[in-house]
């Protein structure tokens, strides 16, 4: 019987089977932020173990950091305590650090695969559950807890047990103005938040093949969302060429030594799947999510659903939505563009196109913030900034800012947000924040227009 | 990490499905760099109210309601892989969690601290919750040496699934850092000749 994609890489990492356990599986690349990390640095610190192989690790501020003045010291206490142990941790034990102003500092998911740290055929691990996102590659890529990361720091391995495999096949053409988000949010709310649990995912179809690695990442980075523990493409020529030219890429001769060992990577023909999805792009609308976990999903001109369950109507009641009512005209005060979800220089073009020459509805705040240090340069050597800023949209700098609000950047209590992040649940954007997940185009329009609107109809 | 064999305790129900990370302990709280203290910020915002003031509508705040068995909903645990949830969770001083499903960095998070997911039947878990509810005093047992979870002076009984390797480690309080440092040679041997 053939081999898939994930059977290849996960089967060329194992070190050692245990009988009737799991297995002890070599990871390449460990990234780490300042959020997950102390304590397992504490840990190793405390049992006078040494890291294995700092070469391997590279760390980001990210989580925590303010997205406004990063060139002034970090006011809030806390933050800046964890910040600073970070920086001691990685110069004490040798690990590369991009640190707040750093020009490579950036959501540990945007800068690491724009770096060409992020390759095919890679075991690449983090403490954040949206290391999802670089399978866009053909890596095998997975979030951890701090426990793990421990693990990794002692011995570059993990114990695991294999998961299970998942194809989820879109075939077709997209329709305009359906983006990457739509295309994972349509597949979350077609098949639930669990449908993953237990399984690693491999996208497939022309939908995909067709796909920027940009709009890769976007869905491999939401796989978590539908409980999968990391979701995967295979590697083809779109993944080389944006590999080929990055800072830490293999070079030359060695370039094409891995490119071509990349390209036997692909699932086999008769390579068999535990469960498999197929759908249609023609079925794909602009989507919006309406409750509070990222599969109460709808087209954006499709009522919300009339459901009896008590978490549902504890989600609808929490979110100030009826059952059965549009989302269209819904008012809406913030527009949120940016996380490790949709803040690449994609994201950005696509807004600012909807955006040029417009101006933003005066009830609504609008916040772009780009995924790294080099997006924010992007932006502004494209001429996009000026674009936004024209339109009233606010820039700031790079990090998860609002995805998760750790920091300043939080929604108030009741208030709307559109936003491109991956989860909507409640208190995410801040305590008491109704978010509504959608793609940066949706999110742009949104801005504009002051409330929810058919982008179909706006498209020309 | 502590050992955990057999556990006799009454239970709080807290019936209410896809149960994330951000509800078990909000962003907010993950700035500290230590694993202590997160206990009192378990289900911070549906245990508070926006004032401060307790919310006496919710589980956890109900006196008839105490002990070290948490039982919920189904899809526990989704969200993010914050392992500080985990750190809530025992802080707050549970050691076993029932669900009918749970999200498996979640899982794997509590199993590395001494806190016992065990998964049972969806019938089981409606049936644990109507107990609980009946009478608020009832004790459950998990044991995990035969792996089973029952009611106490009762004939309602599950068996449910652990991972082997994982039950020897939870019996023993052996942590998997012990174990990869034991294979530190074939690790390097590994390295040595890997060929992708
Ligand atoms: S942007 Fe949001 S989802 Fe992504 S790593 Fe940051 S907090 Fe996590």
């Amino acid at each position: 019987m053939g081999k898939t994609l994930f059977d290849k890489v996960w089967d060329a990492h194992v070190v050692d089977t245990i009988d009737n356990g799991p297995q002890v599986l070599y990871i390449d690349q460990h990234l780490i932020h300042e959020v997950t990390s102390p304590q397992a640095f504490k840990e190793l610190e405390d049992r006078s173990i040494p890291i294995f192989r700092p070469k391997q690790i590279v760390a980001t501020a990210d989580h925590n950091t303010p997205t406004l003045n990063q060139h002034l010291p970090v006011k809030d206490a806390l933050s800046r305590n964890q910040l600073q142990q970070l920086s001691e941790n990685c110069s004490k034990n040798g690990i590369t650090l991009y640190e707040l102003g750093h020009k490579y500092n950036g959501i540990v998911h945007v800068m690491a695969p724009e770096l060409g740290i992020t390759q095919p055929g890679m075991t690449i691990v983090c403490g954040d559950s949206h290391t999802s996102t670089h399978g866009a590659f053909g890596a095998i890529a997975f979030g951890i807890g701090t426990s793990q990361v421990a693990q990794v720091f002692a011995s570059q391995c993990l114990l695991l047990s294999k998961p299970k495999s998942l194809r989820v096949t879109v075939n077709g053409t997209l329709k305009k103005g359906v983006l990457p988000k739509d295309v994972i949010l349509y597949i979350i709310s077609e098949i639930g938040t669990n449908a993953g649990t237990g399984y690693f995912c491999e996208y497939a179809g022309d939908v995909f093949k067709n796909m920027s690695m940009e709009g890769r990442m976007t869905v491999c980075n939401m796989s978590i969302e539908m409980g999968a523990r990391g979701g995967m493409i295979a590697p083809d020529e779109t993944t080389f060429s944006y590999v080929k030219a990055k800072e830490f890429a293999p070079k030359g001769e060695d370039f094409e030594k891995k490119a071509a060992y990349w390209k036997t990577l692909p699932t086999d023909k008769d390579a068999v799947f535990d469960k498999e999805y197929v759908f249609d792009a023609a079925n794909i609308e602009p989507m919006i999510t309406y409750g509070t976990n990222p599969g109460m999903g709808v087209k954006i001109t499709q009522n919300i659903p009339n459901l009896e369950d008590a978490s549902f109507k504890k989600s609808l009641a929490y979110m100030g939505l009826e059952g059965g009512q549009s989302m269209l005209d819904q008012p809406i005060n913030y527009v949120f563009i940016g996380s490790c979800t949709n803040s690449r220089i994609e994201d950005f073009r696509v807004a600012a196109e909807y955006v040029k020459g417009k101006q933003k509805a005066s009830n609504v705040t609008a916040w772009l913030v780009p995924g790294s240090k080099q997006v924010e340069a992007q932006i502004e050597n494209e001429g996009l900034k000026a674009i936004f800023e024209e339109a009233g949209f606010q820039l700031r700098q790079p990090g998860c800012s609002a995805c998760l609000a750790m920091n300043d950047d939080k929604i108030p209590q009741g208030a709307y947000c559109v936003s491109t992040s991956n989860r909507n649940f409640e208190g995410r954007q801040g305590q008491g924040a109704r978010t509504l997940l959608a793609s940066p185009l949706v999110a742009a329009a949104t801005a504009i227009e002051g409330k929810i609107i058919d982008i179909t109809q706006h498209l020309n | 990490m502590e050992k955990f064999v057999t556990l006799r305790s009454t239970a709080i129900p807290l019936n209410i499905e896809n149960v994330d990370t951000d509800q078990i302990i909000p962003a907010r709280f993950l700035k500290a760099t230590d694993k202590q203290g997160f206990g009192d910020n378990v289900f911070r915002d549906w245990r508070y109210q926006k004032d401060n003031s307790l919310n006496n509508e919710f589980i956890l705040n109900n006196p008839n309601y105490s002990g070290k068995i948490l039982v919920a909903g189904d899809n526990f645990g989704c969200g993010s892989s914050r392992e500080h949830a985990a750190w809530a969770l025992t802080g707050f001083g549970f050691k076993v969690i029932v669900s009918s499903f749970f999200a498996d960095i979640f899982k794997g998070n509590a199993l590395n601290n001494g806190l016992l997911p065990v998964q049972v039947s969806k019938e089981f878990l409606m049936e644990l919750f109507k107990q609980l509810e009946k009478n608020p005093a009832t004790l459950l047992t998990v044991n995990l040496k035969d792996q089973t979870i029952s009611v106490y002076e009762s004939s309602l009984s599950e068996n449910f699934e652990i991972d082997p390797y994982k039950k020897t480690c939870m019996i023993n309080g052996y942590d998997d850092i012990d174990f990869l440092l034991s294979k530190k040679e074939q690790i390097e041997a590994f390295e040595a000749q890997k060929n992708y």
